[in-house]
């Protein structure tokens, strides 16, 4: 398929337009060819009559194609000219991304890929401090510019060459006016990127890999044949699930203290992935706003059924039930290697974290909840008249006192053993990840793709590298705006040679993002290649045993 | 031409008959030898066995599914389930172990072989039908399993030839902590348990709840934890072998002496039933006869009840009424001739003569004294058990049978409830909720419970009576018996022990 734009005429509208046209395309073809965001030059190159049965929210660039159909090369030729008399710069931002999606990269050639000539870094993105992330123009440069769409694809694809691991994949739109749109596919990552240019949705997410082609499956002649096959395994954190321990923020904001939570949160998943699952490859991605998500993408992680998914969900389930229903953690003793390895993972940021960051039992409302938790009456009450007449006691020296307490002798009946099992509950309440299970059960949820923006923050759901996790700040995360401004002032380094090709999101703090994310997915697609190589090796060493 | 195909023949593969062959050749049937107690079913049965054979094991195993549904509806603790289970599973599909020197032991597991592959070809038509015999299948092995003298267990499970990769002493050791913890403290010393090393996803529960050892991906399941990895085989091959017979079932290619046995045990299966017989239900003492209706029909659930006084007013009943409400009075002890005098001097309006001619044969086949081989042979119908009357035949117009809780309105039902005695405002807001909930069951036991208040206190305070006897009531024969016994503490010399227990 003629999708790659060689850079020979990639500066030559006419040259890309004409090679757009004549392609036969199963999917929508929508040339992009208007930048300034006016719609009496939008046109829109359909060469796939059917293709309005999939894009319900589009019926309006739908029809004017079908009118358009007879003039359609006239009508894209002169606006293709007139977009050249506007800004010639602008005509070749447009292409710059498509020349680096090359059909069959390979994984050597990822860095050293020919861009933009150097011309482009001077070209304004036009946006100035005002611009909301959410608008269209931010929004078209962002996924025109700095969006890692190959790396996207061969995440999900696991190999350069396009397999239907991608292209059954649904992917769904939530669109500028909240319209959500679903079971989109996409044979390639470019007409992924052309569809996502056309649609320009505030985000999308990413689902499972069907039996068929999910556009396809209302054809099919049994609707049983349409069934998911594999995702990834995905956890989900939200600090809004802490909020009735977290003291410092609420709702949708965050700080760097109440981040820890994510941090410990991770730690403790991750290790338990990796060292008892025997999982290898877990994206963790920041969510943009106060959250993250993991993405265990191993192939045996990836086709593990409903009910597989439960246990590893279950099994990781610690802190369960709501608010109201008392004491939240019931582990058995001894306590399972899993719980007792993350007990003491999760111990020193609760001295750090939680007694002294988010000193949850300052007040007397807040301590009563601690005395809820301890077993021993006699010596609730004592910590009750300590605390009571000493109004503000840290946390840190309350948690203190519970020992020195139940040394001195306060409470004749006191089991030391049930005291040490309840605070070692304690810990676990207050440090724990708490996991939106539902997420982790069913190979069917959607979950928000990594590198979209956040329409709230405009920060980009980022990658985060586990190996520096602690160094890991949502805050420092750069906004849509920051990074577009970025590109702007890059100036290319001193004694750089001229034409060396750089990447829009090499000129950004992205960048460490995106190589991040690139050496995940080589790694990846190193291990799913190696997986192939051997069987068909065994398969050679068993055929040669038969004769 | 015959060279080349002659040397396309695999080698090793020479001694196979020809798949062209293979339909002509006669098949070398033999009897199986029954080494184990246990079966994981993976051969068919070859052997020769009368159509009558055919059937009546098939029954017998229907059954004893059916009980052990009947079981998992209750709730019934694993514990409990085995204690009832047991006499029926000794009746009817008796499965003795490979010591006990029985005489019978390979007929016996030559019935258990057999009747669960017929069964197979019952149940083996739809996804539904599959799935709850697998369910009930797998319980009925892990009963067995359970059962199991542990030296055989050993001995079958080494026969099924898992790859089960057993942990050596050295990891054993060097795992000791994390194994032991694993295991909620036990065994105290590590060399007790022996342990296995498999992929995870093979024992999916056991990593739900945290009761294994993960490392890598593997899984260390202790000695006592093969239960469930023996049960979960049992199942995924069950279901794969049922996936098979199902698509091979269209090609059984007949239909005048296999197909009709096998429709009828799959519709028997559709609508499980805590049987009943009228000999295991009788409550020594109690006068059941015709004249002593009237005053036993206080202690009937509502439903009979009702039945009770329609016919009372109008001296008839339509077929359905007459049905559910004979097989009750079946159920509760009343012979036939009582029955027939029941019925006779109930229809007060008729003459001898439509008695005989409309009602009275009826009447006989219900009780099995005619009708066809196999109705007489099973003894006639079983009893209406809740289930059956809550989802099968609603009322029609002018028609009295079917659960009030459901099919009447909630006034209708509130009204029926006064006439019979429940004046209990808070009782009749319970009554109502539940009907909206759908709750029927639970508004039936809450007015059981109003109705016995005292009895029922009383029998908790000696504690004459358990937990299992003041469980929630399923079948009207139950209701029955149990009021009975409640409102005849005093008279009543016998143990309400273990005739609470139903049979089939």
């Amino acid at each position: 398929m003629p999708h790659s734009v060689s850079p020979a005429n990639s500066g030559t509208p006419n040259q890309v337009q004409d090679d757009m046209v004549v392609e036969p395309q199963p999917q929508a073809e929508n040339a992009e060819a208007q930048t300034t965001g006016s719609t009496e030059n939008q046109v829109v190159v359909n060469t796939e009559p059917e293709n309005g049965n999939t894009q319900g929210d589009d019926v309006a660039d739908q029809d004017m194609a079908m009118e358009d159909v007879g003039v359609q090369g006239e009508k894209v030729l002169e606006s293709a000219v007139k977009e050249e008399s506007k800004s010639e710069v602008k005509l070749e931002d447009l292409f710059a991304d498509v020349e680096s999606d090359e059909e069959f990269p390979s994984s050597t050639a990822l860095n050293v890929k020919p861009s933009s000539p150097p011309e482009a870094p001077s070209s304004p993105v036009h946006v100035g401090p005002a611009s909301k992330p959410s608008d269209s123009d931010v929004m078209r440069s962002f996924y025109q510019r700095l969006f890692p769409w190959r790396h996207l694809f061969q995440w999900l694809n696991h190999s350069p060459t396009p397999s239907t691991d991608f292209g059954h994949r649904e992917f769904a739109f939530t669109l500028q006016n909240d319209a959500y749109l679903r079971y989109q596919s996409f044979p390639t990552s470019d007409l992924l990127r052309k569809d996502v240019l056309r649609l320009m949705p505030s985000r999308f997410e990413i689902g499972p890999v069907y039996t068929t082609n999910p556009r396809d499956r209302k054809t099919l002649r049994k609707s049983s044949a349409f069934k998911p096959l594999a995702k990834e395994i995905c956890f989900d954190i939200d600090l809004t699930d802490y909020d009735d321990i977290r003291t410092c923020c609420d709702k949708a904001n965050i700080c760097n203290k109440c981040w820890q939570f994510i941090t410990m949160a991770v730690k403790v998943i991750d290790v338990a992935l990796r060292d008892d699952f025997g999982f290898k490859h877990i994206l963790w991605v920041y969510s943009g706003r106060r959250g993250a998500h993991a993405w265990v993408c191993d192939k045996k992680a990836r086709f593990l059924d409903d009910q597989k998914r439960r246990a590893i969900a279950g099994y990781l389930e610690v802190i369960k039930g709501g608010a109201q229903s008392g004491k939240r953690v019931n582990v058995k003793r001894p306590l399972h290697p899993h719980v007792a390895r993350s007990l003491e993972v999760l111990k020193s940021h609760f001295q750090t974290d939680i007694l002294h960051d988010q000193d949850p039992w300052e007040t007397d409302e807040k301590f009563d909840r601690l005395l809820q938790l301890l077993p021993d009456k006699n010596l609730n009450e004592a910590l009750r008249k300590k605390w009571s007449s000493a109004p503000g006691r840290a946390s840190t020296s309350k948690w203190a006192d519970i020992d020195a307490l139940a040394k001195s002798g306060a409470s004749k009946t006191l089991d030391a053993k049930a005291l040490l099992e309840a605070k070692q509950d304690i810990v676990l309440e207050y440090t724990y990840p708490r996991l939106d299970i539902e997420v982790s059960k069913h190979l069917n949820h959607l979950l928000k793709s990594p590198f979209v923006v956040h329409p709230g923050t405009g920060r980009v759901c980022v990658p985060i590298n586990t190996k520096d996790l602690e160094g890991f700040d949502p805050l420092e995360v750069p906004t849509v705006t920051e990074l577009l401004g970025e590109i702007d002032e890059w100036t290319p380094p001193e004694g750089e040679k001229e034409g060396k090709a750089v990447q829009d999101w090499e000129k950004t703090s992205l960048k460490p993002y995106v190589e991040y994310f690139r050496s995940f997915v080589v790694a990846l697609m190193k291990d799913e290649k190696d997986v192939k190589v051997k069987r068909e090796r065994d398969e050679n060493v068993a055929d040669a045993m038969e004769f | 031409m015959i060279r080349q195909e002659f040397s396309r023949v695999d080698p090793k593969r020479r001694a196979i008959l020809d798949h062209r062959q293979k339909q002509f050749a006669a098949p070398a049937f033999q009897n199986v030898e029954y080494k184990h107690r246990l079966n994981f079913y993976a051969t068919p049965p070859t052997a020769d066995i009368t159509l009558e054979q055919f059937e009546q094991w098939a029954i017998d195993r229907l059954r004893v599914l059916a009980e052990l549904e009947a079981c998992s509806f209750r709730n019934k603790s694993p514990a409990e389930t085995a204690t009832h289970m047991k006499p029926l599973l000794d009746k009817y599909l008796p499965l003795s172990s490979s010591t006990s020197g029985s005489t019978a032991l390979q007929a016996e597991r030559q019935k258990d072989h057999y009747s669960h592959f017929i069964l197979r070809l019952a149940f083996a038509s739809t996804e539904d039908l599959r799935r709850r015999f697998s369910r009930v299948e797998s319980m009925l092995f892990r009963l067995r399993f359970q059962a199991d003298d542990a030296r055989e267990r050993m001995a079958f499970v080494e026969g099924l030839n898992l790859d089960w990769e057993t942990v050596g002493d050295e990891e054993r050791r060097e795992f000791a902590e994390e194994l032991r913890a694993a295991g909620g403290g036990y065994p105290k010393r590590i060399e007790e348990e022996s342990y296995f090393k498999v992929d995870w996803e093979r024992v999916p529960e056991l990593v739900e709840s945290r009761r294994v050892f993960l490392k890598a991906g593997k899984a260390y399941v202790p000695g006592r934890e093969q239960l469930s990895m023996v049960v979960a085989e049992f199942t995924s091959r069950l279901d794969k072998a049922l996936e098979l017979t199902s698509r091979a079932l269209p090609r059984l290619d007949e239909d005048d002496r296999l197909t009709p046995i096998l429709t009828h045990l799959s519709q028997n299966f559709t609508t499980p039933d805590a049987n009943y017989s009228s000999s295991t239900t009788a409550l020594p003492g109690a006068d059941i006869s015709a004249r002593n209706i009237d005053t036993l029909s206080s202690s009937f659930p509502l439903c009979m009840q009702n039945l009770h006084r329609s016919l009372r007013r109008d001296a008839h009943l339509k077929h359905y009424g007459r049905l559910q409400y004979t097989l009750f009075l079946k159920g509760i002890g009343l012979n036939l001739e009582e029955c027939l005098v029941f019925w006779r001097s109930s229809f007060s309006k008729i003459t001898d003569d439509t008695f005989n001619k409309e009602y009275r044969y009826n009447v006989r086949h219900v009780y099995g004294d005619v009708g066809g081989d196999s109705n007489r042979r099973g003894g006639g119908y079983n009893p209406f058990s809740c289930q059956k009357i809550l989802t099968e035949h609603p009322p029609g117009p002018g028609e009295a049978h079917g659960c009030p809780y459901r099919h009447f309105s909630v006034d209708n039902l509130t009204a029926l409830l006064q006439n019979v005695g429940v004046k209990d405002q808070e009782v009749l807001r319970g009554v109502k909720e539940d009907k909206e909930k759908m709750k029927f069951h639970l508004a039936c036991n809450r007015v059981f419970e109003y109705a016995h208040k005292q009895e029922i206190k009383k029998v908790r305070d000696d504690g004459t009576w358990g937990a299992a006897q003041l469980e929630t009531i399923v079948h009207p024969n139950e209701y029955f018996k149990r009021s009975y016994l409640l409102k005849n503490l005093g008279k009543n010399p016998v143990e309400p022990e273990g005739d609470v227990k139903m049979e089939g």
